[in-house]
Order: C-alpha cells, then sequence, then structure tokens
C-alpha cells in the first residue's frame, strides 16, 4: 500500500489553500470555455499555459486540469439549453438532454448531466490509482487492428436500433462517413474530394457541421412555432438537484454500465466520444424504457455523460503513462508538462512522485470541486431559457459564428455553418436521423484508418481482424449487438422483410 | 513599463550593431501548421513561452494551429496573409515536401524566410526486446520476412515515408509502411509490439526509450549526435551509431525554422530575425534543443536561403524518386 | 415540429413531396459526385483497399438508399412540408442572419454582431428601442472583451476596430 501513502501525501499537496483556489478559478475558467465553443478546452488550456509558467508545476497542473474538469462540465450545458454540443462527447447528451429542457425540466437534466459526469470522472480516477501500470500495459495491446475492432463496436452499439426510415438512416450514416474522407487522406497522403478548392481541403470539421445541424436548425425550427422558446416555465431552486439525486439511485445498472464502457474506452484509445455513444447506444438498448429515449429520457442523459466523463478522465492514463494524449485538451497539457521539463511517459511514475501523485489528488478534489460549483450554478442556467427569446437568439448565433470561425480562422466556415443548418433543418423535417450521420463524420475516418493500417501491416489479409483473442472477441461482439436489434424488431414486429439489414452492415464496416 | 523595454531594447540592439526600426503593434500570431502537442507545436510554444518570460517584444505572441492537409492549410493562410508582419509560420521539411505531394500552388519563395532555428535528426528505434542489434539485423530479417517488416512513421509522402523507402531501396527489400498520425502514436505502437521498428525524431521516442520499451539502432546522419549526457541504459544520444557504419548507408536531417508572409518591408523582416537570433541565444532554448536532442544550426539571411535551395533540390529528388510526386 | 408533416389543417404551405423529391435528387447527385471523384482515383483493391476504395463503396450504398427515397416519396401520401405562415417566420430569422455573416468579411464581427442584434430583434421582436441599442452595444463589448482581450482569439475585424488601434 505504498500507493496509498503516496495518494494520501498526494492530497496534502492538493489541499493547500492556494491549491484550493486555484482549482475554483480552474473550474470557473472551464466551464466559461466550455460554454462557449469557440473557446474549447484546448483553446482555454493553451491560453493560459503561459500564465502558469512561474508557478511550480504542481500547482500549474492542477489549474490547468481544473480548467479541462470545468470544460467537461460546462460542454453540457449548451448540449442541454440549445442543443449546441461544444464538444464531439456531448452530443449524445443533446439527444435527450434537450427535449428534457424543452419539456421544462432544463433543471433536472443539468443536474442528472453534471452527476453522472461527476460519477463517470470519479470512476476513471479511482481506476488511474489504483491499477495504472496493469492498465497501461493492456492499452499497448491495442494495434490498428484493434482500434478497428472498438470503432465498430461503437457503431454496431448505436446503429441498428433506429425507429427512423431505414433508408434514411443509412443514406444519414454515408453522408457523414463521406464528409469525414473530405480532405487529406492520411493513409495515402492524397487529398480527396476536394476539386480543387483550397477551402474543402480542411476538410468538414465536426463542430462547424454539429453546430450548424444541431443549433442553428433548432432555431429556425422553434421561430416556426411563434417566437419564444419551447421550454416551458419551471419552478426552479436548489432542491431541483435533490429531488433529482433521490431518483438516481434507479439507474444504477446504467451508470455501472456506463461507467465500464467509458474507463475501458479511455483506456483503449477509443476515446471519449465513441464511449458517449457507446454508452447511450447500450443504455437505449437495454433499458426497459427504451423506446422513450430521445423523447427526454432522464437515463439517456445520465448515460452518454457517465461514459464519456468516465473515458475522458481514464484516457489521462495513457498520457501520463505512455505520453500519447487522449484528446486534443490533454495534448495541450502534456505541451505544458514538457513545459515545466516533465516527461511523460513510463518513468513519470517513477521519477517524478510526488507530482504525479499530486495530480491524482487534484483530481478528485476538482472533480468534487467541479460538482459543487456547477450544481450551484443550475438555477442560473435553468433560467437562461427565460430570457425573451428575441434578445437570446442572436446572442446564441454569434456566439455559434464565432465558434465555427475559430476553429480555422475561416469566415468560410460560417457560410458552412448557416448552410449545415438549413440542411438540418430540412432533414429533420422530413425524417431524416442525424445522429447517425454525427457519429460517422466523428468516428468514420478514423475507422478507415485504422482498417487499412491494418491491412497493411498484414499485407492485405483480412485475417488480421481474426488474429488473436482481443480482437475476435471484439468483432464478435460487435456483430452480435448488430444483429440484436433487427432480430428483435423482426421477431417483435413479423415484418422482417430483411432487405435493410445488410445494407446496414455494409455501411458499418 | 514602455520607457524600460525601450531602454532594454537599445542595450540589446546595441550590443548585436543594429536598431531594429520597426516593431510590433499589435499580436503577433505564430502558425503552426500541425496539431496541439506534436513537436512543431512544441517549439512554438517553447518560443512563446521564452519571448515572454523575457519579455522581448511587448506585443503578447499566440500560438494558432493550422494542422489541416499535413500542414497545406496553415501555409495557405501564410499565402493569403502577404503583407501582414504580425504573422509567422513555423516550418520543417513539409514546406517543399507538401505542395509537391499535394500539388497545391504552393511555394516557399513566396513567403519571407526569417531564420532556421535547428535541424532534427531521425533515427531507427525497435521494440527493446527485439532481437536485433544493429541496422543490419533488421535489414536482412526483412529481406526473408513474409508478409513485409512493418515499420511506423509519421503520415504518408512525408519525411519517414521516404527515409523508409530510401531504406528499401539500400537494402534492396521491401517493408509496409504504416503511416500514423503522430511520432508519439507511432512509439507507443512500437512498444506494443505492432509495428517493428520506427523511424521516430528523438523527441518523439525519448520517453518510451526511458521507460525501457524501446530502444534506438542507428541515426541516420553522417555524423553522431553530439549530447553527450546520459539519457537511458548508460547510453548518450552521441553513442548511437550512424546508421552508415552498420551498412545502411542513408542519411536525412529535417530543418525547423520560421518564415513570414510574402511581401514585408526589410524592417519588418529585420525586427523578426532579430528577436529569433535573441531567442536562439537564451538558456531556455538550448536546455529546449538538449531535451529534444535537436542540433543546434541557427541560420539566417542568406546562409538560410542558400540551405533552402539545396534542400529544397533534395527533397525534389527523393520524392521523385519514391513516386510520391503528386500526377 | 411534432405534427407539422401531417397537418390536416387546410394551412395552405409548401407540400411534403416536392421537398422529399428535391433532396433525394440532391443527394443522388451528390452520390455521383463522389463516385467520380473516387473512382477517378482508383477505388480497386491493390495489397489493401486504395484511398478511393471506401468512398465509392460508401457512395455506391448512399446512392442506392438515395434512389430508395426517391421512390419511396413517390408512394408515401403528401402532407405540408411548411406552411406559408411557418416559412415566414423563419425567413424573418434567416434572412439577418444571413445578413450577418455576409457583413462580417468588411465590417468585421463585432460591427456585423450589433447590425445583427438590432435588425434581429427589430424584425421578431417587440422590444423598446432602448433595449436594442443596449443590447446590440453590450453583446459585441462583452465578446471583445471575452475573446479579443482576455482569451486572445483573434476575430474578424473591420475598418472600426483599425481605426480604434486593433
Amino acid at each position: 500500500m505504498d500507493d496509498l501513502a503516496s495518494l494520501i501525501a498526494g492530497f496534502q499537496v492538493a489541499l493547500s489553500w492556494h491549491n484550493i483556489g486555484f482549482m475554483a478559478v480552474g473550474v470557473i475558467l472551464g466551464i466559461i470555455v466550455g460554454v462557449l465553443p469557440g473557446l474549447g478546452g484546448p483553446n482555454g488550456v493553451a491560453i493560459l499555459l503561459p500564465l502558469t509558467f512561474g508557478m511550480d508545476p504542481t500547482s500549474a497542473i492542477i489549474l490547468l486540469s481544473s480548467i479541462y474538469w470545468g470544460a467537461l462540465f460546462g460542454g453540457a450545458i449548451t448540449s442541454i439549453l440549445f442543443n449546441i454540443p461544444g464538444e464531439a462527447w456531448s452530443v449524445a447528451t443533446t439527444f435527450d438532454g434537450y427535449p428534457m429542457a424543452v419539456q421544462g425540466k432544463a433543471a433536472e437534466a443539468l443536474t442528472a448531466a453534471f452527476t453522472a459526469s461527476f460519477i463517470g470522472a470519479l470512476s476513471g480516477v479511482v481506476l488511474i490509482t489504483f491499477v495504472a501500470p496493469l492498465v497501461a500495459q493492456f492499452a499497448l495491446r491495442f494495434g490498428p487492428a484493434e482500434f478497428f475492432a472498438v470503432f465498430l463496436l461503437t457503431f454496431c452499439s448505436f446503429i441498428g436500433m433506429g425507429r427512423e426510415n431505414r433508408a434514411k438512416i443509412i443514406a444519414s450514416l454515408c453522408i457523414g462517413f463521406l464528409l469525414a474522407a473530405v480532405g487529406l487522406d492520411s493513409i495515402s497522403g492524397d487529398l480527396r474530394m476536394t476539386f480543387g478548392s483550397t477551402e474543402l481541403m480542411r476538410g468538414f470539421d465536426f463542430l462547424i457541421v454539429v453546430i450548424g445541424l444541431f443549433g442553428v436548425s433548432e432555431i429556425l425550427l422553434t421561430v416556426e412555432e411563434g417566437l419564444v422558446f419551447k421550454g416551458k416555465q419551471a419552478k426552479i431552486d436548489l432542491m431541483v438537484v435533490l429531488r433529482t439525486w433521490a431518483g438516481l439511485p434507479r439507474y444504477w445498472a446504467t451508470l455501472l454500465r456506463s461507467a465500464i464502457v467509458g474507463m475501458w474506452m479511455g483506456v483503449t484509445p477509443g476515446g471519449a466520444i465513441a464511449a458517449s455513444f457507446m454508452g447511450y447506444g447500450l443504455a437505449k438498448r437495454f433499458s426497459k424504457r427504451g423506446k422513450n429515449f430521445g423523447k427526454g429520457e432522464i437515463e439517456g442523459v445520465l448515460a452518454p455523460e457517465t461514459a464519456a466523463h468516465a473515458a475522458g478522465t481514464s484516457a489521462l492514463l495513457p498520457m501520463l503513462a505512455l505520453g500519447i494524449p487522449g484528446s486534443a485538451t490533454a495534448a495541450v497539457l502534456l505541451g505544458g508538462l514538457l513545459v515545466w521539463g516533465l516527461q511523460p511517459g513510463p518513468m513519470l511514475f517513477v521519477e517524478q512522485k510526488d507530482f504525479v501523485w499530486g495530480l491524482i489528488a487534484s483530481m478528485y478534489l476538482g472533480n468534487l470541486a467541479g460538482l459543487v460549483i456547477v450544481l450551484a450554478t443550475v438555477p442560473l442556467f435553468a433560467a437562461i431559457m427565460r430570457i425573451p427569446f428575441s434578445f437570446v437568439a442572436p446572442v446564441i448565433l454569434i456566439v455559434c459564428a464565432i465558434g465555427a470561425y475559430t476553429i480555422s480562422n475561416s469566415i468560410f466556415d460560417i457560410w458552412l455553418m448557416l448552410i449545415f443548418g438549413v440542411v438540418g433543418y430540412v432533414f429533420k423535417k422530413l425524417d431524416y436521423p442525424l445522429a447517425p450521420l454525427i457519429l460517422a463524420l466523428v468516428l468514420g475516418d478514423r475507422a478507415e484508418d485504422a482498417f487499412r493500417q491494418a491491412l497493411l501491416g498484414s499485407g492485405g489479409s483480412l485475417g488480421i481482424f481474426w488474429a488473436n483473442g482481443l480482437v475476435a472477441t471484439l468483432v464478435v461482439l460487435a456483430l452480435l449487438l448488430l444483429c440484436w436489434g433487427p432480430a428483435g424488431d423482426a421477431i417483435a414486429a413479423l415484418r422482417g422483410r430483411s432487405r435493410q439489414d445488410p445494407e446496414t452492415a455494409e455501411a458499418t464496416r | 513599463m514602455k520607457q524600460q523595454w525601450l531602454a532594454a531594447t537599445a542595450i540589446l540592439a546595441a550590443g548585436i550593431g543594429q536598431a531594429a526600426a520597426w516593431e510590433p503593434t499589435k499580436p503577433i500570431e505564430i502558425v503552426v501548421p500541425f496539431s496541439a502537442g506534436g513537436a512543431s507545436d512544441q517549439m512554438a510554444r517553447t518560443i512563446q513561452g521564452i519571448i515572454q518570460k523575457q519579455q522581448l517584444t511587448k506585443q503578447p505572441i499566440i500560438v494558432v494551429n493550422k494542422p489541416a492537409a499535413g500542414g497545406a492549410e496553415g501555409m495557405l493562410d501564410i499565402q493569403k496573409s502577404a503583407g501582414d508582419a504580425h504573422k509567422l509560420i513555423t516550418t520543417s521539411s513539409g514546406i517543399f515536401m507538401t505542395p509537391m505531394a499535394t500539388k497545391l500552388a504552393l511555394n516557399w519563395t513566396d513567403y519571407t524566410p526569417v531564420a532556421m532555428l535547428a535541424q532534427d535528426s531521425f533515427l531507427l528505434w525497435v521494440n527493446a526486446k527485439s532481437p536485433y542489434k544493429n541496422a543490419g539485423d533488421l535489414m536482412a530479417a526483412a529481406k526473408s520476412a513474409s508478409p513485409a517488416m512493418k515499420i511506423g512513421g509519421t503520415s504518408s509522402k512525408r519525411e519517414d515515408n521516404l527515409l523508409v523507402f530510401a531504406m528499401e531501396k539500400q537494402g534492396g527489400t521491401k517493408f509496409a509502411y504504416i503511416p500514423y498520425t503522430s511520432g508519439g502514436q507511432a512509439s507507443t505502437q512500437l512498444s506494443g509490439g505492432h509495428v517493428e521498428a520506427t523511424t521516430n525524431n528523438p523527441a518523439e521516442d525519448l520517453a518510451n526509450w526511458r521507460g525501457g520499451a524501446t530502444r534506438p539502432l542507428c541515426v541516420f546522419a553522417e555524423q553522431k549526435m553530439a549530447y553527450t549526457e546520459k539519457v537511458a541504459d548508460g547510453q548518450s544520444w552521441a553513442d548511437i551509431p550512424t546508421c552508415a557504419s552498420q551498412g545502411l548507408n542513408v542519411s536525412y536531417q529535417m530543418l525547423r525554422g520560421m518564415f513570414m508572409p510574402g511581401k514585408v518591408s526589410k524592417d519588418q523582416q529585420a525586427f523578426y530575425v532579430d528577436l529569433f537570433k535573441k531567442v536562439s541565444e537564451t538558456p531556455e532554448w538550448k536546455e529546449y534543443l538538449a531535451r529534444n536532442a535537436l542540433a543546434a544550426d541557427y541560420r539566417d539571411g542568406e546562409a538560410f536561403v542558400s540551405f533552402l535551395k539545396a534542400d529544397e533540390q533534395k527533397h525534389e529528388k527523393l520524392m521523385t524518386d519514391a513516386g510520391f510526386m503528386a500526377k | 415540429m411534432s405534427n407539422t408533416g401531417e397537418a390536416e389543417t387546410p394551412e395552405p404551405g409548401i407540400s411534403r413531396r416536392p421537398v422529399e423529391i428535391a433532396t433525394a435528387l440532391l443527394l443522388i447527385g451528390l452520390a455521383g459526385v463522389v463516385l467520380y471523384d473516387s473512382h477517378g482515383r482508383g477505388a480497386g483493391w491493390d495489397g489493401g483497399p486504395q484511398n478511393g476504395f471506401f468512398p465509392a463503396r460508401v457512395g455506391w450504398i448512399f446512392l442506392a438508399a438515395s434512389l430508395f427515397i426517391l421512390w419511396q416519396s413517390f408512394r408515401r401520401p403528401d402532407g405540408i412540408f411548411v406552411t406559408y405562415e411557418q416559412l415566414r417566420q423563419v425567413v424573418r430569422v434567416l434572412g439577418p442572419l444571413v445578413l450577418f455573416v455576409a457583413l462580417i468579411q468588411p465590417l468585421g464581427l463585432y460591427v456585423a454582431s450589433a447590425i445583427f442584434i438590432v435588425a434581429f430583434m427589430a424584425v421578431v421582436g417587440t422590444s423598446r428601442w432602448w433595449s436594442i441599442g443596449l443590447t446590440a452595444l453590450i453583446v459585441p463589448v462583452v465578446c471583445f472583451w471575452i475573446f479579443e482581450l482576455q482569451f486572445r482569439v483573434p476575430l474578424p475585424k473591420g475598418p472600426l476596430e483599425a481605426m480604434l488601434g486593433y
């Protein structure tokens, strides 16, 4: 129990007054950064990095990682209130979070999201604390074939369960894959589908597409019904938090499942994005109330948030232990470590014990501080829904435009956001599902890269996806999950023209 | 504050013997044509830190990542910003290779060269448990391997890919080159045994070497590296033999430098030349070079331009031979 | 949003079928472009998939799905896609938004925001003029303070900012 003693020493470092102060400042800054899509986590951390050069490394990393926690919490706020996910991993949160807000349950949704984030993050930290070396070794077993299998599993757990028109699901999925393919192909080094346009060369950034498809289109739909927010007025006070908490133990199975999925995806660098989609997909499949998902089910908020944050936190483990960043924010944090002369990697745990355990202790405390601070803001954010629409809508649209612009400092991207806004409006009215599009856009090119890397290594033989126990298990699990939905449907509805199923399978490959 | 700063510049400028007649009036943007966390990004952020810590300019420095299309995004941005003296771009050999591989209308002669800051080396790395003791062993094993031996690197049709191609030509064998998105990822894949070797820069594999997961076989250079401080396994960078000495006659290095957009005035260029000269003389910069085992090689003015011309020709030949030129 | 598709009230509007057909045709066109590009670059299997392999396969599936959607749209009972009243509301928001984006290039984001807020609130809302003016002033200034001054994120600026020395 050498580690436990180190951890306690770590708490002593982290619990000094000025470090707690840094934590609070960091979390608040992080929330601001998380709420404004133009200032994603990486930006916030990168901008504040130079300010920390004067501090001692432990305080500095506490400040920066608190920004990270704050940004993680903050991402859920815009997803729930305005259907605008600021980060890829909060997309799945919008599926049920926004409908809840529309029904006047914004405060419940926010409380659920924050609590779930905390539970997820806490599971991730516990994992880092106790099994770091073991888990780091496991992560090393993931080569390209295994990565591909993880992505396949994510697609399969999410697809094949939609109740929408199957042809439209497939079309939507295809659009996502194709959008993801635009730009430089990292395997061949060639440009694809750019048709000589330098603007298209950048490809389609997820955030621009999602701000347009989800955020702008939602505002257009809202105004159809009259120029007010759809959110019903609800009495908001801090008691909402307690009432929501009282209902949570019922969902222990979902929370547990999502936490496990998240931790696993965080360590095998499948990442928080894949984790959130998989957490949502699995919850929908296994919950008794699965049919209500997408209509404002609290479980649909808990599942992706828990998974995303368990993954986001566990992803710090490979970064510390192996030196590979799990996310863009983690990459900037990594840059920060290097500036202080701390070399992430296997030796960090040996050479910089104080620092590592100080950081781990600050993860516990930072998350707790984060939870307290964000919960205190629930009434504040829920009250935004009461501000007149004619005031809030332009502000949201301006912030969206800033967010789209800052990704690559291009005004073209703002136009693109607008176009996707109109596309999203038309698609929603014509019942094209948008979630498969986003999933394919976010993970499609990574899945393709992994697939092709694997085949380059095997000399073109597909046997590589069957070559060892790990990859074979993942592939079988994926196929099982894929068949689960359609098979269940076929039995239930007895209307199983199996024409669409092979197509769904094809599209995910 | 302003007075102090002016006084400080006056002293520094006097020391170098030229007064910068122009100075920036708004924040200076350093465009990094790679993603956050990579080697170029780290260099830019280190420079940002040094300039701010030493107060070498009055205006703040902002680092902006524009990684899309193999760095072409950042280069296009500089192309479009002709005349803007508040922008800089970090460059590597990509400044020649990206236009060659993508056929985009980009050319470094449209930019204003500021300074070359260092040269980065490439090493041949294997898993620590690998049976290969030197490059000769590895090449011999590659000849009889089926399917082809896997070598990991960063991106396609870029530095690592060229190196692997040169190894194939030298050894008369075929490798399966697997492009990853970063050197860090390639290094992790090597330590997991998913590839047999990588051609990473020193910084990219440093952590895993020190952690006992990977080890270097040789350096792709005519001379050994300069840093004699012990790094891992009781070895220093300088102890690593050259690949040529192990029968693999391939050498390749990559420049790391700074450019400005085209059409800026001589005074503006002089300001940044002076700025980076000062940066290159700080102890923090030297420490950064040593930590990443970068070869200190500061050049500006004519020396930089003639280096670029020679380097471009070299790359054109390498890229043509390897068939990486866009059709 | 819920029952606009099947609205049975005889409110006048654009019917659903032409929109379905137009969308499907657009998707078919997109699929064609993708297939043209991918097969042009090589969509075969050359010791592993070539770089057009996946886009081409996805393109074919996409084409099939879009054709099916087209066929389906003829079979389905027609409804109202959007009533003219609703469309008028949407245009009232979309109009100022397009104006806003168009103005960013010449005037910079902050001035464009101010104009956008004025246009939006005047067209859409029932706000009093002073609250419009105040909002149009405060929001850009706060944005400027956060992005430009605090976080140093450079946003597009126009002649006004240049005059003020930024």
